[in-house]
């Protein structure tokens, strides 16, 4: 036992000190700090307990705060201010939007110097008024994530210095045709440099191509869009022309034409639209009288309408209505130099008619404005049509893409990408690797146009400019600016266009410019030279006769007519539209179908074919293609054939939101003549696969209720107070008026009493609102499957009612059917902001209350989500966040304005993006309305009526909703009520009593 | 003293003396579970599953897990809420007020029935929280002083009503039931066996002595309890249907709600109580306790209730025509003829004929038939409420606003789920608890049952029982 081996712990034990055998029988011998504290025996044992309480509360607490750590975030504070940058203070800049024939001068509003939001700019005299809904929502393609950061050459990323070497080295040893393919630029500047830029090569053509387009109205009118003017046209006639949806320019026209249909006692006048078309439009669906006709028809039709004016003799198909077109002629004819007849046919003949037309009617000088036509179509079929030729024989060395994706949006768009392979040197300026950007050599990116200075023409003598809200977000340059690098020149494109306006400057260059630049538009100068024209080798005389011999094409068996159109909110596909979640979920005006295309068709044909809606159908057209598409039973659409959108069918990962989207159809539009044409015969073929259809509103009339009211110009005229029904509730005191009986005390508004008049006659349907308010309230989208779902976030909303069968009366059953050619009202509906809100008192937390100026307000961070309000709503405008829309995968696409770092870059900072589980409705823009009421304190007054406007107000194109204090005499609102009371000014459902602060005024129908 | 019919049945059959009462009903407290229903629990057990799995789901992703639109805000989930809480009436309704008119026969029953309506009103509890958009912040329905600002409940809304009269019939039917148990939990308590159980019951039965002290003090607290509850039966689901009355949309605005909803309830919860006493009866070997007499005078109350409902239906119909409201007129048509024709004749099948067959006194006395239609009012009654909350929201003023409600299984999964809860409870309960009140039966053994008569003074004529062959054997 001696010689056992003796270990030890350590080398105290070996030491075996005093203080070692003093801890040695301790469970922890060393010198543990808890005991430092205990310096007396006894009570020590109590301290010890609590140091080890104290111990373990500090670790709990310690370890809990350290889980708990929010993740960083960076907010990075100016180091040196810029200039004119104040934090929480807007800055507007005049530029101007333009895209494929939609032109809009707009101001752009920048927070922090970042875009976004899109308004009308005033100064203009095109587009004073509201936007198009596509202008209202570019402003979100400068944070598209998929536009390219840097150039691409053969695919691949390159920098700036490789691509410009390459290109230069390129474009000096080019053999044969140097192509430039854009779509219409109506930028005189851009053009000139294009010119310019051409003419170092021997052989050099600027190809312009529309994928809507007008060749035929520009080839029959001397190379330009006649200055059309609907505001002073008594009698307007329509023929498949949608000039306020998609047609030429639809933002000013629509200006024009709310001009001549708003009505008062005082001025119980407005004009007559007569609209004969195949598909229902937004324009038909605005119209008087809409005829339905075939697109086989419509020669045939013009050309009786011609003889009919001229005196002539042509027999109109026997399938038109007969009593309309009667009724049309007479008033053409009464109505000589206040009548305009529009055609938007892209059939040479047709349009000559059209012409000599308008030229009978005295149009010309009067409803045609001669001196000014408008430049914003320019395509030449002919021209496109022979550049592809040229590029398949191989003839073609070079060929530039400018704002140009004929790989997708050209009907022969196979023909451009097998004659692509035979061309040399291929460049695309396209933002993103689109169909034809993906086929090229190389990819010179484009800025964006809020990243760009530019100038515009878009009506002679109406001049204006963009220029960039902000530096470009990636390593991308502007189009002429490379133009101008690869020529050699060191001139930026700003001192470019600044020396081609110098020519029409007036004083002083800078203080001209400045002004200029300010104001964002100039009247009364042009920059546009000469347009090449072409005489029209057609007369009205040889155009008659040579439709007159052609013979209706024979449909036979399955086949039926299609017309190819463009959607008010995608028009021809363009990325920046197609890949926009706010236009894909706007919806249809006229369908409310969001998210993809469809086979419209008549309910006869989808009933003798046993089509229901969802079915796909495919499509077969010329050379035995087709496409697949859901069926959509559309009332208005002509019998005997169906409608199908142009602008789907990407499939590129460059835009993941279009990506698989309804089916290209672009291919089944014919090549006739040289000209495209819009329609074409296709045979129908059920499948037995279903994709349904996202609609916005699936029932489609109003049932016999007074929630939306109409009457006629006649009964106008005679009283104007016999227009609107209103609800009288019987009382012992005979019947009175519902806000007369009620339970509640009224509230007392002292300041304010904000409120809204929504003009039912000029409002158009277009949807620019729902756009608008989207934007400014950062409104979730939330994609094709919960919009099925029918959980669409819209807070304004447009409601489109069809008329019904005739059907007896509480036929209920009966009326749900829209009728065949039905009449369409179109009703905002948003928040009525009830003054006895049937929400506010059903929440059990109070988190939505009336506000002391009349605003029934939410307050997201009290809403617990019970979704009573919701249901108590009568009006169904609240929006519950069924998900959390931002920060989640499943809405990264569908949503990527709340889900990307750089799509956040569009949000509104003066709205919060609401959480998951609350409910969310339109404010009144009170973010808008505290800042009005602050900036007039501020300068110590009262905010004077039109300095508070809400979003949806704004950008209506048509200035049909009106906002302001129904407190203050002198505003337009409170002036607009007094007079229409009694006459056309209405509550929707007033009986229920809720006193609603949104007032309508009765539509009014100037019936033939 | 209490007067025993000669003609009308006795209370507990089979000639029992009270400790044959102890014995029957202690024997599955004390005895290991059996198979059958170690079996049940297993299905309540995957019930119970399904519902925490649902319930995962809808907190952790949404409510939009749910079918639920802009247009129908409620379904599935206000639906079974309603239907949870109708059948949470039936206990209470049966323990206190049958305990005001003295209802002897009620004494069997009414410890399961209480039992039922604590469990039910559970059940009904879990969807008012679940349906909010933000459950973790349900707490905010209560009006507690808060650091929030001056934040305060709305006291105009239905919502918070509701609040009150659950959180309330929910406290004094348990603090009811519990009392009621505490003498029977003092009986296991004396007869139990293992250290665990003795202690277990010694806790709950509150050191119960049984002195004639105590027992005064039960019967007067039984009594002011009764007193207390009698009143909430009627409340609560009256103020459930004020979610509804006082709202404006068609279907939903209408005063005959209160009375009908009552009546409604006490409809499916009597036929709730069937259901799982016929069950119970059998399983556990209750017959002689839960007699044809019981189901008998069940099925007058549910023949009675379900033509109040029946009568409620047609008056709906009869003042959206008189009302002339073109909107009220439409809701009706649309609810009987509309894309929900179904789920509406689903209702009036199942509500308003099937229990019309109790004029039969055949079909009245039979079980199988009574556990029939017991399982035809309960799908009636999910469906009425189904009827009025998503025929009424889907499509009212705006037709623009119109849209279908389709469950997910989601939907689907927390209304099992909530069976499921539900079963668990009841077996777990009838598996640990008294299932019979023991005290109280043993209160009514000698005015009521056959084998009293041969030593008591209240004697019945034995050749008019038929039941005396059972006794004294």
């Amino acid at each position: 036992m001696q010689d056992r081996i003796k270990y030890w712990k350590g080398i105290e034990e070996l030491e075996n000190t005093p203080e070692f055998q003093k801890h040695a029988h301790n469970e922890f011998p060393e010198f543990l700090p808890i005991n430092d504290t205990t310096k007396e025996g006894a009570a020590g044992v109590n301290n010890k307990r609590r140091d080890f309480l104290k111990l373990l509360g500090f670790s709990v607490a310690a370890v809990s705060l350290a889980s708990c750590e929010a993740p960083v975030r960076k907010a990075i504070p100016y180091l040196n201010k810029p200039v004119d940058v104040e934090p929480g203070v807007a800055n507007w800049y005049a530029t101007t939007f333009y895209s494929h024939g939609d032109y809009n001068s707009i101001l752009v509003k920048t927070r922090e110097g970042r875009p976004i939001k899109i308004e009308p700019n005033p100064m203009s005299n095109l587009t004073p008024m509201g936007t198009s809904p596509r202008a209202q929502a570019s402003v979100l393609g400068v944070y598209d994530n998929n536009r390219l950061r840097a150039p691409y050459i053969g695919g691949k990323e390159s920098d700036w210095e490789t691509v410009d070497r390459e290109i230069v080295s390129r474009l000096n040893s080019v053999n044969g045709k140097v192509a430039f393919v854009s779509s219409t630029i109506i930028s005189p500047s851009t053009k000139k440099l294009i010119n310019e830029f051409g003419s170092r090569f021997g052989n050099f053509e600027h190809v312009v191509y529309d994928p809507s387009s007008s060749s035929a109205l520009l080839a029959a009118n001397g190379g330009v869009v006649p200055g059309y003017d609907f505001s002073k046209a008594n009698i307007i006639v329509g023929v498949n022309a949608d000039f306020l949806g998609t047609w030429i320019a639809p933002t000013p026209f629509a200006k024009q034409y709310i001009q001549t249909r708003k009505v008062s006692s005082d001025k119980p006048e407005m004009s007559r639209h007569y609209q004969f078309e195949t598909r229902l439009s937004l324009t038909g669906a605005n119209a008087d009288v809409r005829v339905p006709i075939k697109p086989s028809e419509e020669a045939a039709f013009v050309a009786a309408l011609y003889a009919a004016i001229s005196g002539g003799s042509a027999t109109l198909p026997a399938s038109i209505d007969k009593k309309n077109f009667d009724a049309a002629v007479k008033d053409l004819r009464a109505n000589r130099g206040k009548a305009l007849v529009v055609s938007g046919s892209n059939d040479t003949a047709v349009q000559t008619l059209i012409t000599a037309i308008n030229q009978a009617l005295g149009a010309e000088g009067t409803t045609i404005d001669t001196a000014s036509p408008f430049l914003v179509k320019q395509g030449n079929d002919a021209q496109m049509l022979r550049l592809i030729e040229e590029m398949n024989a191989g003839s073609v060395g070079a060929i530039f893409f400018y704002d140009a994706n004929p790989a997708y949006d050209h009907p022969l768009a196979e023909r451009v990408v097998a004659g692509l392979k035979k061309v040399g040197l291929k460049i695309s300026f396209s933002e993103r690797l689109d169909e034809t950007a993906a086929l090229v050599d190389f990819v010179t990116p484009d800025n964006n146009y809020l990243e760009s200075w530019n100038d515009f023409e878009a009506k002679k003598g109406y001049l204006s400019l963009a220029q960039p809200v902000l530096n470009p977000i990636f390593t991308t340059r502007q189009a002429q600016d490379s133009m101008l690098l690869w020529s050699g020149s060191n001139t930026s494109f700003y001192e470019y266009i600044r020396n081609n306006w110098r020519e029409i400057a007036t004083g002083d260059f800078n203080e001209f410019w400045e002004q200029t630049v300010h104001d964002g538009v100039l009247n009364g100068r042009t920059l546009s030279t000469g347009n090449t024209t072409a005489a029209n080798s057609l007369t009205a005389a040889s155009a008659a006769s040579a439709i007159s011999s052609r013979r209706a094409a024979a449909t036979t068996g399955d086949a039926v007519e299609a017309v190819i159109y463009e959607k008010v909110q995608i028009g021809p596909g363009t990325a920046g539209a197609a890949n926009n979640p706010w236009l894909q979920e706007m919806g249809d005006p006229i369908s409310k179908a969001t998210w993809g295309n469809y086979v419209a068709m008549p309910r006869k044909m989808a009933e003798e074919r046993e089509i229901v809606q969802g079915d796909m159908i495919k499509v077969t057209f010329a050379n035995n293609k087709s496409i697949e598409l859901p069926a959509l039973v559309q009332p208005g659409q002509a019998q005997g054939t169906v409608s199908i959108a142009m602008g789907y069918g990407h499939e590129l990962e460059s835009m993941p939101v279009a990506q698989g989207l309804g089916a290209n159809a672009f291919p089944i539009v014919s090549v006739v003549d040289n000209n495209l044409l819009y329609s074409n015969t296709v045979t129908l073929t059920k499948t037995d696969a279903t994709n349904p259809i996202a609609q916005l509103q699936t029932h489609h009339t109003i049932m016999d209720r007074l929630v939306v009211q109409e009457n006629t110009l006649a009964k106008y005229k005679e009283n104007p107070k016999d227009v609107t029904e209103y609800i009288r509730i019987a009382t012992h005191d005979g019947p009175a008026k519902p806000a007369t009986i009620s339970l509640w005390d009224d509230y007392e508004y002292k300041d304010h009493h904000w409120g809204m008049v929504i003009d039912l006659n000029s409002c158009i349907g277009c949807g620019a609102c729902t756009v608008s308010c989207h934007i400014e309230n950062n409104v979730p989208v939330v994609g094709k499957a919960e919009v099925l779902n029918r959980r669409d976030m819209h807070w304004l909303r447009i409601d489109r009612y069809y008329s019904a069968v005739e059907h007896e009366e509480k036929d209920y059953e009966t009326m749900e059917d829209p009728a065949e050619n039905p009449s369409v009202i179109f009703q905002p509906m948003l928040c009525q902001h009830c003054n006895h809100a049937p929400c506010e008192t059903v929440c059990p937390v109070a988190a939505t209350m009336h506000s002391s100026e009349g605003i029934n307000q939410m307050a997201y961070n009290r809403c617990v989500g019970t979704r009573y309000c919701a249901n108590n709503c009568p009006y169904k405008v609240r929006r519950f966040n069924w998900f959390a829309y931002f920060e989640n995968d499943k809405f990264a696409n569908v949503n990527y304005m709340m889900n990307s770092d750089l799509g956040r870059m569009v949000l509104n900072p003066d709205v919060t993006v609401r959480a998951r589980g609350v409910m969310e409705k339109c404010s009144f823009c009170v973010q808008r309305v505290q800042l009005g009421k602050l900036e007039a304190k501020r300068e110590k007054r009262r905010p004077k009526d039109g300095e508070i406007v809400t979003a949806c107000a704004q950008s209506c194109p048509t200035d049909a909703i009106i906002f302001g204090d129904m407190l203050d005499p002198e505003s337009r609102i409170s002036q607009v009520l007094v007079k229409e009371q009694g006459e056309r000014a209405f509550h929707v459902l007033e009986e229920i009593n809720t006193q609603p602060n949104v007032t309508y005024l009765t539509k009014i129908r100037n019936l033939a | 003293m209490q007067h025993v019919s000669p003609i009308r049945e006795p209370l507990v059959t089979g000639g029992k003396t009270y400790h044959d009462i102890t014995e029957d009903v202690c024997r599955q407290v004390e005895a290991k579970p059996n198979a059958r229903w170690a079996a049940g629990l297993a299905v309540a057990l995957v019930g119970l599953a399904i519902f925490v799995y649902s319930v995962y789901r809808t907190l952790w992703f949404g409510i939009g897990e749910w079918g639920l639109n802009r247009t129908v805000g409620w379904a599935w989930d206000i639906t079974n809420f309603v239907w949870w809480v109708g059948i949470g009436h039936a206990g209470t309704l049966i323990s206190a007020i049958l305990l005001l008119f003295r209802q002897k026969w009620r004494t069997s029953i009414n410890r399961a029935a209480e039992a039922m309506t604590i469990f039910a009103v559970i059940c009904a509890a879990m969807f008012p929280v679940l349906h909010m958009g933000r459950p973790w912040l349900a707490y905010w329905v209560f009006p507690l002083p808060n650091t929030f600002g001056s934040l305060w409940v709305n006291f105009n809304s239905p919502l918070l009503w509701d609040v009150f009269a659950i959180s309330t019939y929910f406290s004094v039917s348990l603090v009811f039931w519990y009392i009621g148990l505490i003498p029977d939990f003092a009986t296991i308590r004396d007869r139990a066996t293992g250290p665990i159980a003795r202690r277990a019951y010694a806790f709950l039965s509150f050191g119960w002595t049984g002195s004639a002290k105590a027992w005064s003090r039960y019967e007067t607290v039984s009594l002011i309890l009764a007193g207390l509850a009698t009143p909430l039966v009627l409340s609560v689901h009256t103020i459930v249907s004020m979610d509804f009355a006082t709202s404006v949309i068609p279907g939903w605005h209408t005063t005959i709600f209160p009375p009908y909803f009552v009546a409604g309830a006490i409809f499916s919860g009597f036929a709730m109580v069937l259901t799982l006493m016929i069950i119970t009866r059998k399983l556990f070997k209750l017959e002689d306790y839960i007699t044809l007499e019981h189901v008998e005078s069940m099925n007058k109350v549910i023949i009675l209730t379900g033509s109040i409902v029946g009568v409620a239906y047609t008056t709906e119909f009869f003042i959206a025509w008189y009302s002339q409201v073109e909107y009220e007129q439409y809701a009706f048509i649309n609810r009987a003829f509309g894309p929900y024709w179904w789920a509406y004749w689903s209702m009036m099948t199942c509500n308003v004929i099937t229990p019309q067959l109790f004029w039969f006194r055949g079909i009245r006395r039979s079980l199988t038939a009574t556990f029939i239609i017991s399982i035809f009012v309960n799908i009636g009654m999910w469906f009425e409420r189904f009827v009025i909350i998503v025929t009424s929201l889907h499509r009212d003023y705006l037709p623009s606003s119109w849209a279908m409600f389709s469950p997910t299984i989601i939907d689907i999964g927390i209304y099992v789920g909530t069976i499921g809860l539900f079963f668990t409870l009841f077996l777990l309960f009838c598996k640990f608890f008294p299932v019979v009140n023991m005290a109280e039966v043993k209160a009514i053994l000698k005015s009521s049952s056959g084998v009293a008569n041969t030593n008591t003074m209240h004697s019945t004529d034995k050749g008019l029982n038929t039941n005396t062959h059972h006794s004294n054997e």
